[in-house]
């Protein structure tokens, strides 16, 4: 199992028997560990402090959410799809839904998209924040850490205000969204467009120039681009290595393509170059809010197609049939056509995809769902291998793992 | 540019293609197993569609219905932003090529169809489990496998 | 009278089993255990808006030889239920185990191949925070909850096994 490392050469005089070979060692690190961003397990062969060989072994969050899927209506999915990227939960519910709306031929209400749009890029904030909190914790710098979650606590509380749960919201649904937003949501969306800027200006500030997080980001974890599109990487790892590819402007979905928005990208594809595409697409997405905000257009949130979609909560108060239809929806669900959809959104880590494929039944055939961080986890041996046990450390950190979108 | 459809596809590859559709502004394709690392390399090198990047390989237990499994491969090109599936059926027991050459992102993809499904791809070069732990008996994602519901004890 | 009267304001007398569990649970030292959603409201709760430093717990250790408790956030897959179990063993007592939301308890929303059904069947658990995820509030009255169970702890082993 252990590689032969380096050739020495040791005199009796130094303690030595003339001249050999160092053998590799062979590290475990984690499934527990600080700086793995969840139960990643990483078999490291190393040549003293050099990665030789970089093993992840995976599965350790292995939910079996797909298996679960199977058993449940069309619409009970939805609360399982919160849970597979969980810091991104409004993301994953989109994919799904998208997905669901494909095959089904269903036209969501404007209000309902702008309202996705602004909550999706609401979201990408918050799986940010977390990220650099994390990530620059694992480098060292431990107030970042403090300040990022300080901020994410607006995201939940905005999170709270329009669907009552702080995490797993399953606020969109087939059709458009749960519930109209209350009416002090626009003054907590506006207070967070005008308190961010000046937070992530905080941040650069600490970091940006800061030695130590300088030589621990440049130059470390370099994958170029074609390696990454090989490997299946997407999202801001793949940015960085200076591919401006994106979901939102190459297929856009949800109306994006109704807003004026930028790619960040980076040249060199290393640490840096990544968490400067973060921070970037942070202040794009502040600016997509913004755009979201003031142009929201009134009307429905829900679509009126049944048997699609529930019916109004008014209506079954007073009306026999309108009852008797949402116990039905809600127990049954509805019979979708059969055929298959995939449908890919931009979430925070990179493509996340919804296979759907129906038969025709109220319960879904399989769905399947394409996690960014799987694909992305492959392109870690390649960042690291060659490098020292701690560019390890940084490397995962700027890829931007969450283990339930690996193992799901 | 030449357009992706169910009749360019086939002209390029007139035996290879079984049958193409579009549903729901998606094409997919159904191409036969023996050519499937042909038409994954003149995919990925065709010079108009470019189709770089491996998005997804999946598969779907469609028991009962003969042949049984569709290994599923979702294709993206980077460059142009097409999209394409291509779908291989296999019955059990069939060993599928393995796309790793091509694409080498596929390689934990393949190992997940082969944990979760049992399908076998031939030239990967680590097929083992990935998800389940190694003493794990059974492909859970078939049809026939329970889903495994605890017991409620009350 | 008393002896405190003879000695005045500047000494305390107390019970040393009662001191000792103040101390321990003053400070009790969480292992890093986030395994999934449940983590980030763990770390939430570790945030300056809950700060769980207000109880001693700011100091998640990552080895768990220097933790006293473990909150087993998030849901616990077959996989890893072994190294769960190596954890714990590693822990020096006193050690609690705080298992935190729905699926850690009972496997929570899913009810399939993948998951141990609830983490008590492969560690013993002192406190369960129910929530999918629980607020950092739910976390909090749970240490809460600990502190007081600490309090009771007797400090004679023979009397620990009654």
């Amino acid at each position: 199992m252990n590689g032969t490392g380096q050739k020495y050469s040791l005199t009796p005089a130094e303690g030595g028997k003339g001249e050999g070979t160092t053998e590799t060692m062979v590290l475990n690190m984690g499934p527990q560990h600080p700086s793995t961003h969840g139960v990643l397990r990483l078999i490291l062969e190393l040549d003293g402090e050099t990665v030789v060989k970089c093993t992840p072994v995976i599965g350790y969050l292995h939910t079996g959410i797909e298996k679960s899927c199977e058993d449940k209506t069309y619409h009970k999915v939805i609360p399982l799809t919160d849970r597979i990227d969980y810091l991104a939960p409004m993301s994953n519910n989109l994919a799904y839904v998208l997905a669901v709306e494909k095959l089904l031929e269903l036209e969501v209400p404007p209000r309902a998209q702008w309202l996705r749009v602004l909550l999706a890029e609401v979201t990408r904030i918050g799986s940010h924040l977390v990220w650099l909190g994390t990530h620059v914790m694992d480098i060292g710098a431990q107030t970042v850490f403090l300040w990022a979650f300080r901020e994410r606590e607006m995201v939940t509380d905005i999170y709270e205000m329009v669907s009552g749960v702080r995490m797993m919201s399953s606020f969109f649904r087939i059709g458009g969204l749960a519930a109209d937003v209350p009416p002090e949501f626009e003054g907590a969306i506006r207070n967070f467009l005008d308190v961010m800027p000046r937070r992530l200006d905080d941040y650069e500030e600490l970091l940006n120039n800061n030695e130590i997080f300088l030589k621990r980001t440049k130059g470390v974890g370099i994958i170029s681009a074609e390696d990454g599109i090989a490997l299946g990487l997407s999202g801001p790892s793949l940015r960085g290595s200076g591919v401006a590819y994106d979901i939102r402007k190459a297929a856009p979905y949800s109306g994006y393509e109704q807003f004026d928005f930028e790619i960040p990208t980076g040249t060199v594809g290393d640490v840096y170059d990544r968490y400067m595409v973060r921070l970037k697409e942070m202040r794009q997405s502040l600016r997509i809010i913004q755009q979201a905000l003031d142009g929201l257009p009134g009307g429905r949130v829900m679509a009126k197609a049944p048997p699609y979609t529930p019916p109004d909560k008014e209506a079954i108060h007073t009306n026999m049939e309108e009852l008797i239809y949402h116990f039905k929806f809600f127990t049954e669900g509805f019979r979708a056509p059969a055929g298959e959809v995939y449908q890919a959104v931009e979430g925070p880590r990179g493509e996340f995809g919804c296979y759907l494929v129906s038969d025709g039944t109220n319960k879904p055939r399989r769905v399947h769902f394409r996690g960014a961080s799987f694909a992305n986890l492959q392109s870690l041996p390649k960042m690291v291998e060659g490098r020292l046990v701690a560019d390890v450390i940084a490397a995962i950190g700027s890829i931007d793992i969450v283990l339930g979108d690996v193992d799901r | 540019m030449a357009e992706l459809t169910p009749e360019s596809l086939k002209t390029l590859f007139p035996e290879a293609v079984i049958s193409a559709r579009v549903f729901r502004g998606e094409l997919t394709a159904v191409v036969q197993r023996e050519r499937l690392l042909d038409v994954a390399k003149a995919l990925r090198d065709h010079p108009d569609w470019r189709f770089n990047f491996l998005s997804d390989l999946t598969a779907v237990d469609h028991m009962p219905r003969r042949p049984r499994f569709d290994v599923v491969y979702h294709l993206c090109s980077v460059p142009s932003g097409c999209r394409l599936r291509l779908k291989v059926q296999i019955d059990e027991d069939t060993v599928v090529p393995s796309v790793t050459d091509v694409w080498p992102g596929a390689n934990w993809y393949e190992r997940e169809v082969f944990d979760l499904f049992g399908i076998r791809f031939e030239g990967h070069p680590n097929l083992t489990r990935i998800l389940l732990p190694d003493d794990f008996e059974g492909h859970p994602l078939r049809r026939d496998h329970p889903v495994g519901k605890s017991k409620i004890p009350f | 009278m008393g002896l405190e009267e003879q000695l005045g304001n500047n000494v305390l007398t107390t019970t040393l089993e009662r001191m000792v569990n103040w101390a321990r649970k003053s400070s009790i030292w969480p292992v890093t255990f986030g395994l999934a959603c449940c983590a980030i409201e763990m770390m939430a709760t570790a945030a300056p808006k809950f700060d769980i430093a207000r109880f001693g717990a700011e100091v998640f250790r990552a080895s768990p030889r220097q933790a006293d408790l473990m909150i087993v956030a998030g849901r616990v897959s077959r996989k890893m239920a072994p190294v769960l179990r190596q954890i714990y063993d590693q822990m020096s007592e006193p050690k609690w185990v705080i298992s935190m939301g729905a699926c850690a308890t009972s496997s929570g929303v899913y009810s399939n191949y993948a998951l141990v059904h609830g983490v008590d069947q492969i560690v013993p658990v002192d406190i369960y925070i129910p929530g999918c995820p629980p607020r950092p509030e739910q976390v909090i009255q749970a240490i809460m909850e600990l502190q007081k169970k600490i309090e009771r702890n007797p400090l004679n082993p023979r009397q620990a096994d009654v």
